[in-house]
Order: structure tokens, then C-alpha cells, then sequence
């Protein structure tokens, strides 16, 4: 049966995190924005929230059941008041999702109730490499079997929190496939840039550059032990989850300049009453309806186990992008010079918008 | 509740029969008839017709549960004894995607009520809906259609000029004026011997005073004297489809043919329960856009495929052909189209108010298939712009989804009232 309506615990979960998302982040992003930092408060109360937590079974120090329909509803949500506030709560989850879906007994026991147990700690992931032809199913970064254990050479790039992160999973090429890798922050060979990376947007979220040089990690510390990993599940994960943020991100711009559009006179009317202003705003609401629920199915059909889960979380973080440049664009335009300036949240969000683009592996649900 | 995308059991079921009606009934045919307009295709009527009754008379009519003939048990329970959640629309608007697949125009000449049944459902009594629907369950195919269009009033239909007056000693009503574009008008009023009569739905005013709340629809009967067919038109496409300039002089109908009140007060329920019709028949013509963009998109996989082209689903959009890209960005258009599409029927069904999705999915649809068609046509050179291919006339069915039920920025000034929060004056 088709249905569009989320879960009455969905429901109070997304509640919850509009609240935080709306009374905490959005109220911080600019300043964040600014100065680089969001406050460590403001991030320990968002991981309160206890989105991972509450996806990761008892057995692992959690309480619940991971479902990508749920978290793409949370990341949705939270990414509505602040991307970067967003991405910087969710961060763990970069290492811990993976482990709960891909990772070994072993793995799971390990890592998994330290992560959820305590407060907001920094364990991250590294995919994202710099170049412009950057594709995660062919990365450059190399893993190599030698004697026993991997040893991981290249570069990553967009790495959350990895200054001060307990450990990372770094994605990296092993035979033609994209495997993952957790690698401790003391490992030999590891080096994280001193400078965080300078970007077009979220400028709150401390990212880095990652270096690996022969570093070499146990053979029980590839993602799922001797098999691996299946990683286009993870990778469709972090696309639904790239998708969700975009629309959150979208759905804030529009929300904003419909408002702004309601109160703005210019001509003896309303901006809005015009209809160069209403069909904007119109085709807005369309293009990110659509995306959601392109978003929706392909959560929906990761969750259920569908084949046809991993071409649509593509076509949906695809799809949304182009959206999310889209309607923030738009939402900018609406706000006319006003829009431009840093006073308003629109620009931001127009800056955001283009990072979808580029962003998958910064999230994941 | 929960999200989910699971097409129910029935919608699933019945596509083998949609697909292979589509392909053995309509691809055939659909050169033909756009090269033979005004041409009745009865062997296609006739077929459907009796296909449909075989089925249990699904027709496109919504059916009248009747004191005589409840509807059978599993109909109404599930096995279970709960309740099984309504999917009437869900079903209503897979067929008219799947045959719209197959050719958009000869689906409008499905028998049945179209748009005039619909109308009677949405702002007739239960006597009217009686009355005036069994007719699409007997045995000769059966057409009605619905006329608001004047030649000077389209998208703003409040500006009719066709009038109705009661003329009291003989209890019925006299209506004059001309409507153009109806859909379906030949087949719905001449009496055609292979037809079963059939009925128009015309709007008039019947106190132009009161403006909107003077208008009312009445169900005119097939043959009805003073009405006539008076052209039929020649499209850009969906030729097989007629449309019918309808003019009534002097046109008597019987009182109780009114829709709604025949009292005027400066409510006007009676426009917008007109409008109420729209909100449950916009998604159903955004499903037939997707259908013939799925047409017209699958027919360019073929080709491409012909020639070893096949699309790299997953790799960065850098790394992309602009074959590839084009084929992905549509292939996006086309799926999230239609997931608006079942979301507003979804909520039709659950009786969910979806004015907004309604709109948007008409919106998103008008979109889509005009540029898909367009671009697929593009893409294939010669063979789209050939008319040894349907590509080409895919491009000019789909053309009609974006004008008619509300062209595009109508459907837009919809949306952008809803999430406005405006009235029509307030946005114009
Ligand atoms: C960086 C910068 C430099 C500038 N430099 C100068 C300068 O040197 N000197 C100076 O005088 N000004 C300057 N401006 C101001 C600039 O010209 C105005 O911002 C611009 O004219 C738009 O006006 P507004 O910002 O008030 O937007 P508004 O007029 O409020 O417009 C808001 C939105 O409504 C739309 N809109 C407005 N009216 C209508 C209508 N009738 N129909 C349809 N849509 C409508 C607009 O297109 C816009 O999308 C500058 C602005 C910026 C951002
Ligand atoms: C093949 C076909 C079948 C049809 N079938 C039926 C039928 O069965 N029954 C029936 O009653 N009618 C039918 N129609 C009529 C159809 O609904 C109208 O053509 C449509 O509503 C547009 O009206 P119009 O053609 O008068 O265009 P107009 O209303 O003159 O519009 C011209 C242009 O102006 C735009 N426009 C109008 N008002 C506004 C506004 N307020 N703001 C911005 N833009 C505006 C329109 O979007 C359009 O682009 C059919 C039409 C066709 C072509």
C-alpha cells in the first residue's frame, strides 16, 4: 500500500527535532557561519536528541532500530535550521551507521557502546577526495593486503571533526573496490592537516585534509572483517542522506522568502501578490515536494531491501541538488538586494545549496 | 501509519492487462487515427467497451453502490475483517498512466464518463448519481462530457456567458450559449447507433448578477433539441480525441437536471464544487502526461540501447555523457512526477483535503512531459522528428497536459494561493 504518512514515534521524533532545530541551530547559524565554531553546547544537546542512539540496537548500547525513512526525516529536520549544525550532531553516526549495517561482530562490540553510551564524541569518516572527477566507487586512495594487514595510501578531503577525532573510516580502493577501513587516531602514517578546509559554505563545521601514508591498520579492522563491506548500501545511505539535507536546506530557503514575500511591499503591494513572486515561490514548493518524495521512496526502498534502492538514492541526491540550487537561488532573488546581505539567512543557504553537489559522505542515515 | 511505496495488490494486478490492452489495442492504432482525424476508431470503443464489462464493468465511472447489487464482500473487507483502506483513485489514475503509454488520445475515447460522470459525482445528489450513472454499465459503450470552455472564457471560467433560465410553468430549464473544446462532446451527444446515449455537463449562469455563485452545471441529454455539435476541431495532437464546439439555443432540461441548488445565495457551493471536481481530476491528467512521457522516454532507452549506449547509473555527474546526464535528469522528472501524482490521489482516496498537491502534481506533470517529449525528440535526430516514429506525436500529445484542467500558471496562481495563504483577489 502507498502511504504518505510518517509514524505517530516518527512524528514525535520530528517534532523534537524541529524544536531543536528551529530554537537552537537556526538561531546559532550565523554566528557559527562567521566564526567557524558552533558552540560545543549546542551540538551535545542535538546529540541528545539520540538520533543514533536510537538506531542502534540494546545489544550495542542503544535503543532502538535503524530505519533510513527515519533518518532521513530526522536529517531533513535538523538540516532545516542549520546544515552545519546538522552535519556536526550527526557526525558519529559517519563511523558508527557503517558499523552497525556493514561491520563484524567484533567491530559492532567494540565501537558501537562506546560511541552511543556517552556524550558527543568525534568519530568521523573519510571518503571525499579532491578532485574534480572525485567518484566514491573509484576512489584513489588504495588499500593493499600485505603480510597480514592493510596499508592505506592517499589523500581525503571534507573530513569532519578529524583534528580531534577518536578514530576514523576511510574509504579507499582495495582491488577495484571501494572498501572501508578504521583507522585510530594515533595510527603511524596518519597526518590531518593543521588547517581546517576554507569553502564556499558550512564554514561552521571544522573539515580537513586527511593524509595517509603506508599507514597500516590489522586486517580484523576492515569494515565487516574478511568479507567487507557492501558498500553501495553505505553509499546509498549517505546519497538519501545528502538528499534529505538538501531538501531541509531548500524547504528553509523557501519557507523564508514566502514569509519575506508576505511582508514586503513594493508598487502598492505585497511582492508576493505578483505573480513573478507567487510562481517562483509555487515552483519552489513543487520541485521540493518532488524531491522528497523521490528522497522517501528510495529510503523506503533501502529499508524494505530493495534492489532498486541504490539507483534511486543516486537519482534522489541527483535530483535534489540541482533542486536545493534551485529554490535557494530563488529564495535569495526574492529577497532582492536585501538577499545579498548577511543579514538574511538566504544567502547562506544559497552557498549551502550548491554543496549538495559534493557533500555525499558528509551525512548518512 | 507509516511511509511506504508499496502499489496496492489490485494496481499491481492489473498491469499485465493495461499493458498488453496498451500495446495490442492502442500503439497499433495511434499512426492511424492522428492521421485520420475526426475518424471514430469503434473498433477500439467497442473492444474496450466489452473488455471492461468482462472485467466487471470498471468503468472509468465511479460506481454507485445500489440497494440491489452491494458491492461483493471482499470488495468492502479484507480477509482479515479490517478494513481495507480506499484505493479507487490509486487505481484510476495506473490505468490512465498505462494506457496514456500507449496513446494518450485513444485513451480519451475510453467509453465511459469521464469528466461529465465525474461532475455528477462530485455535485450530485445520490438520486442524480443514480440516475445519470448506471448508464456506463449496460451494454452498448457509453460517452459524457463536460463543457465550461466559452470562446470567451477559458482559464477564467467565471466569465461565462452561457445562461439558464427556469421557465416555471413547464418546470424545466432553458438554456442558451456556445461552449467550445469539449472533450468527448460528439461522442457524449450525437446519437451514434453504436453508442448508448449519453449526456453533457453544461455550465451556464443562472443569475449572471450573482457572478459566481450564480453558476450551476446541468446534465443535458444526448440529442437534447436546440444542442448541436457544431465543429469539431483540429488539434496539434491528440487527434483520435474529439473536440466539439457545443451550442444550445433554446435547450430545454428537465428542473431536477440541476447540480447543486437551484436557489442563489452569495455563497457560491455550487462553483466551487466545480472546482472541487478539479482538485480529484488534476492528478489524473498529470498521470496521463506521465504516461506519455514514460513513452516517449522508454522509446529513447530502446534506441540508445540499439546502440550498446547504456546509461551509468552512480557516477558523478562530472564524469557523465550529456546523453547520460540528460537520460538521468529526466529519468528524475519522470519518477518524482508520479510520486506526486499517487501522494495526491493517495490523499484523494483518504479523503485528505489536496487542493495543493492536486495543483502541484499538475503542475509538475505540465512540466515534465512538454520537456521530456521535447528533449527525447532532440535527442533522436531524424528519428524523433520522423513520423515514421511516435516520438514526434508523443511531443504533441503532451503538449495538451500544460493547457487543459488548468493550464500551468493556473495551476501555479493554485499552488501559490494555497501556500500563500491568499484569496483569488488577493492573487490574481
Ligand atoms: C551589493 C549591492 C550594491 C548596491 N548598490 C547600490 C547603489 O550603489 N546605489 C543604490 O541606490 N542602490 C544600490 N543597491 C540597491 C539595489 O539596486 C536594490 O537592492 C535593487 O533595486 C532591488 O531592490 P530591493 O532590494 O529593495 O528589492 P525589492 O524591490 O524589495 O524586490 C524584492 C523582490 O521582488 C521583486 N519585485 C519587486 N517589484 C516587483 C514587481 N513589480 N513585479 C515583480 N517582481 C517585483 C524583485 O525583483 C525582487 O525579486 C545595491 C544593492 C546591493 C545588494
Ligand atoms: C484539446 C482540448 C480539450 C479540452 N477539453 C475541455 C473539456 O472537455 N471541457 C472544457 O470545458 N474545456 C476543455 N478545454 C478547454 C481548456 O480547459 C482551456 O483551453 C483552458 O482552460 C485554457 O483556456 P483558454 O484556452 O481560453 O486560454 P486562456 O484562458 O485565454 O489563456 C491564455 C494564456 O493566458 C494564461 N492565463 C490566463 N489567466 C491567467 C492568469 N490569471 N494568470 C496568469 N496567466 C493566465 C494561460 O495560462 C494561457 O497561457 C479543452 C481544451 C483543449 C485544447
Amino acid at each position: 500500500m502507498y502511504s504518505f504518512d510518517p509514524t505517530e514515534e516518527q512524528q514525535m521524533l520530528i517534532e523534537a527535532v524541529n524544536k531543536y532545530a528551529t530554537n537552537d541551530l537556526r538561531p546559532a547559524a550565523r554566528n557559527a557561519e562567521e566564526s567557524g565554531e558552533l558552540p560545543r553546547k549546542i551540538i551535545a544537546k542535538g546529540w541528545d536528541l539520540g538520533l543514533l542512539q536510537a538506531s542502534i540496537p540494546e545489544m550495542y548500547g542503544g535503543f532502538g532500530e535503524r530505519s533510513a525513512v527515519t533518518g532521513a526525516l530526522a536529517v531533513e529536520e535538523m538540516a532545516f535550521g542549520d546544515l552545519a549544525g546538522a552535519l556536526a550532531v550527526t557526525t558519529p553516526s559517519l563511523f558508527a551507521t557503517p558499523i552497525l549495517l556493514m561491520g563484524s561482530e567484533e567491530q559492532k562490540r567494540e565501537y558501537l557502546p562506546r560511541i552511543v553510551e556517552g556524550e558527543w564524541s568525534p568519530y568521523t569518516a573519510a571518503l571525499i577526495e579532491y578532485a574534480f572527477d572525485f567518484d566514491p566507487n573509484d576512489l584513489k586512495t588504495t588499500a593493499a593486503l600485505e603480510d597480514g594487514r592493510y596499508s592505506l595510501n592517499g589523500e581525503k578531503a571534507f573530513v569532519p571533526f578529524a583534528k580531534e577525532a577518536q578514530a576514523l573510516l576511510v574509504y579507499a580502493n582495495l582491488d577495484g573496490q571501494t572498501q572501508a577501513f578504521i583507522v585510530a587516531k594515533e595510527a603511524e602514517g596518519l597526518s590531518i592537516s593543521e588547517e581546517r578546509e576554507k569553502l564556499m559554505g558550512v564554514n561552521a563545521l571544522p573539515l580537513y585534509r586527511v593524509k595517509l601514508t603506508n599507514v597500516k591498520i590489522p586486517a580484523a579492522n576492515r569494515l565487516g572483517g574478511e568479507s567487507g563491506c557492501a558498500f553501495e548500501q553505505l553509499l546509498a545511505s549517505m546519497q538519501i542522506a545528502n538528499a534529505a539535507a538538501a531538501v531541509g536546506v531548500a524547504n528553509a530557503a523557501f519557507e523564508y522568502s514566502r514569509d519575506y514575500a508576505k511582508e514586503r511591499e513594493a508598487f502598492g503591494v505585497k511582492i508576493a501578490q505578483k505573480q513573478a513572486i507567487a510562481f517562483m515561490l509555487a515552483e519552489m514548493r513543487t520541485e521540493i515536494e518532488a524531491m522528497r518524495l523521490l528522497m522517501w521512496e528510495a529510503a523506503w526502498e533501502l529499508d524494505t531491501g530493495r534492489e532498486d534502492a541504490v539507483k534511486d538514492a543516486y537519482l534522489a541526491s541527483t535530483g535534489a541538488a540541482d533542486m536545493a540550487m534551485m529554490v535557494t537561488d530563488r529564495a535569495v532573488q526574492i529577497l532582492g538586494g536585501h538577499g545579498y546581505i548577511r543579514d538574511h539567512p538566504v544567502e547562506m543557504w544559497m552557498r549551502n545549496g550548491r554543496g549538495f553537489a559534493t557533500f555525499t559522505g558528509l551525512a548518512i542515515v | 501509519m507509516a511511509i511506504e511505496f508499496d502499489a496496492p495488490k489490485p494496481v499491481v494486478n492489473a498491469q499485465f492487462v493495461l499493458k498488453t490492452v496498451a500495446e495490442e489495442m492502442m500503439r497499433p492504432n495511434s499512426r492511424y487515427f492522428d492521421e485520420h482525424e475526426h475518424e471514430i476508431p469503434w473498433d477500439y470503443i467497442e473492444f474496450m467497451h466489452s473488455a471492461m464489462k468482462a472485467m466487471g464493468g470498471n468503468s472509468l465511472a465511479p460506481r454507485e453502490p445500489s440497494p440491489s447489487s452491494p458491492p461483493p464482500k471482499d470488495e468492502r473487507h479484507r480477509d482479515d475483517g479490517g478494513k481495507r483502506p480506499p484505493i479507487g483513485y490509486q487505481l484510476i489514475v495506473a490505468q490512465m498512466e498505462a494506457l496514456s503509454w500507449g496513446d494518450v488520445g485513444l485513451y480519451h475515447c475510453l467509453p465511459g464518463g469521464g469528466l461529465g460522470a465525474a461532475a455528477v459525482h462530485a455535485a450530485g445528489s445520490p438520486e442524480q448519481r443514480e440516475k445519470f450513472l448506471a448508464r456506463f454499465h449496460g451494454d452498448k459503450p457509453t460517452f459524457a462530457a463536460m463543457c465550461i470552455t466559452e470562446a470567451g472564457a477559458g482559464s477564467d471560467n467565471s466569465a461565462i456567458r452561457t445562461r439558464a433560465v427556469l421557465d416555471e410553468k413547464a418546470n424545466e430549464w432553458v438554456i442558451n450559449g456556445e461552449k467550445i473544446f469539449v472533450t468527448g462532446g460528439d461522442k457524449s451527444f450525437t446519437e451514434y447507433e453504436k453508442l448508448g446515449r449519453g449526456f453533457i455537463v453544461v455550465w451556464a449562469s443562472i443569475d449572471p448578477a450573482a457572478g459566481r455563485a450564480g453558476m450551476r452545471a446541468f446534465v443535458v441529454e444526448g440529442g437534447t433539441p436546440g444542442v448541436r455539435a457544431v465543429k469539431l476541431e483540429h488539434k496539434m495532437g491528440i487527434r483520435v480525441s474529439d473536440t466539439a464546439a457545443i451550442s444550445l439555443v433554446d435547450a430545454r432540461v428537465p428542473f431536477e437536471n440541476i447540480l447543486g441548488s437551484p436557489i442563489v445565495d452569495q455563497n457560491p457551493t455550487g462553483f466551487k464544487k466545480a472546482m472541487a471536481t478539479f482538485d480529484a481530476t488534476r492528478p489524473l491528467v498529470a498521470a496521463t502526461g506521465v504516461g506519455v512521457a514514460r513513452a516517449a522516454f522508454e522509446f529513447l532507452k530502446e534506441r540508445l540501447a540499439e546502440r550498446e549506449i547504456h546509461i551509468r547509473y552512480g557516477l558523478p555527474r562530472q564524469k557523465l555523457t550529456s546523453i547520460e546526464r540528460d537520460v538521468i535528469d529526466m529519468e528524475i522528472m519522470l519518477k518524482s512526477a508520479w510520486l506526486m501524482v499517487i501522494k495526491a490521489v493517495w490523499m484523494a482516496d483518504n479523503k485528505k483535503p489536496n487542493a495543493l498537491e492536486a495543483s502541484m502534481s499538475k503542475v509538475r506533470s505540465g512540466d515534465i512531459c512538454t520537456k521530456i517529449t521535447q528533449r527525447v525528440v532532440e535527442m533522436l535526430g531524424p528519428l524523433g522528428y520522423s513520423r515514421e516514429f511516435l516520438a514526434e506525436k508523443w511531443m504533441r500529445d503532451a503538449k495538451i497536459t500544460d493547457i487543459y484542467e488548468g493550464t500551468g500558471q493556473i495551476n501555479r496562481l493554485v499552488v501559490a494561493r494555497q501556500i500563500l495563504g491568499y484569496s483569488g483577489a488577493e492573487l490574481r
